[in-house]
């Protein structure tokens, strides 16, 4: 799926905009707790869905090569936060919707989640 | 990399500063990939090396950060200033964490932390004594894959 | 749709003996948050998270959460299971991540 027909789908606001809005997003993952994120072998050009609104967000996206962030329930990052998404090419949209509906969509839509753990 | 030639260096670290958490993490990753070492194992490293830095902001007051990098390995040693760890096989389980809810409201404090640095790396030793500090040592082998 | 249904279509195992299997479900909110879950959750509705600590079952009670889904092959602390025990709330545990869970049971209730 493209992040275009993510944005779509999550009818989400834009604050980063993806390099190449073709970009194929291939797995999801879910989570508050950064740890959890580091916990999956396999997130091939991934997605990120979740409520911490701050840089541990994104900080946590980049050591695990996420590929695009979603913030739910209309929380708006600081500039702080857009700032290092920015410097580190990570695309980043904020959705009205909650974690719940969004998941849902997207699970309904095609999208699968990572897998394995590492090691 | 030329062979028998080691890459090294240090990070300062804050304990409380999570305005800069896993900035030293973040630039060794970017390091490791400049030198052309696999996307799987820098990131292996990065997982290591960032959980044991967010260890030392959330639990130490301060914390250095030191690498080696060899055509053979890659070695990372975190040494921080902080309450020590009672039990280290009870912090070593999955789910086990002394965080306090704060820490948790940020997305910390999950109990995951040394079994992610464990699963990534090759070599892994904590010593620490209580209330002095704890030392985290990386180890994660680069010959895996031959050209 | 009642929790029990939910338990049986997301092959989920019911940790607890005392919650109620019969209770209706009305939605459901994911979050590894409490204070997200204290502001936004609503009554009725299954709760996914990743947290594993006491102190869910409080939020689950003041809120009046239908039950709480714990996932990605997370064990509920013991001191948990016996909280849950004394206030009847079902704990459920799923071997699968968040995303998935919550996916599938958004098509689950859809229908």
């Amino acid at each position: 799926m493209t992040f275009k027909e993510i944005v779509d789908i999550l009818e989400a606001e834009i604050v980063l905009d993806s390099d190449d809005s073709d970009t194929e997003i291939q797995s999801v993952c879910s989570t508050d707790l950064m740890s959890d994120l580091l916990h999956f072998s396999s997130m091939p050009r991934s997605l990120l869905i979740t409520g911490l609104a701050n840089t541990q967000a994104v900080r946590t996206a980049e050591i695990a090569d996420i590929k695009a962030i979603v913030f739910v329930l209309d929380k708006k990052p600081d500039k702080e936060t857009v700032e290092m998404a920015r410097q580190k090419d990570i695309a980043f949209i904020v959705t009205r919707l909650s974690r719940f509906t969004a998941c849902g969509r997207l699970y309904a839509a095609g999208l699968r989640s990572c897998t394995g753990e590492n090691r | 990399m030329s062979s028998g030639r080691a890459i090294e260096g240090s990070f300062h670290l804050t304990g409380g500063d999570f305005t800069n958490a896993g900035a030293a993490s973040s630039e060794l990753k970017s390091i490791l990939t400049n030198l052309g070492i696999s996307l799987a194992i820098v990131r292996r490293a990065a997982i290591a090396t960032f959980e044991a830095e967010m260890n030392v902001i959330i639990h130490a007051v301060a914390g250095v950060m030191y690498y080696q990098v060899t055509a053979d390995s890659i070695k990372v040693i975190l040494n921080d200033m902080g309450p020590g760890i009672p039990d280290i096989g009870l912090a070593m389980q999955e789910g086990y964490s002394t965080a306090p809810d704060w820490i948790r409201e940020m997305g910390w404090g999950a109990g995951m932390g040394l079994p992610n640095m464990k699963k990534n790396s090759d070599e892994f030793k904590v010593d620490s004594v209580v209330g002095e500090g704890t030392t985290v040592e990386i180890v994660i082998r680069i010959k895996e894959e031959s050209p | 749709m009642n929790v029990r249904d939910i338990v049986e279509r997301l092959s989920l195992e019911v940790k607890t003996a005392k919650g109620d299997l019969q209770r209706e479900v009305r939605g459901c909110y994911i979050s590894d948050l409490l204070s997200d879950v204290m502001a936004n959750a609503r009554e009725g509705e299954l709760w996914i998270t990743l947290q594993t600590h006491p102190n869910i079952i409080a939020v689950a009670v003041l809120k009046n959460l239908a039950g709480i889904i714990i996932t990605n092959k997370r064990t509920p602390e013991e001191e948990t299971l016996k909280k849950a025990g004394d206030e009847g709330v079902t704990i459920a545990v799923s071997q699968s991540p968040t995303f998935e869970v919550g996916g599938k049971l958004y098509t689950i209730l859809q229908c």
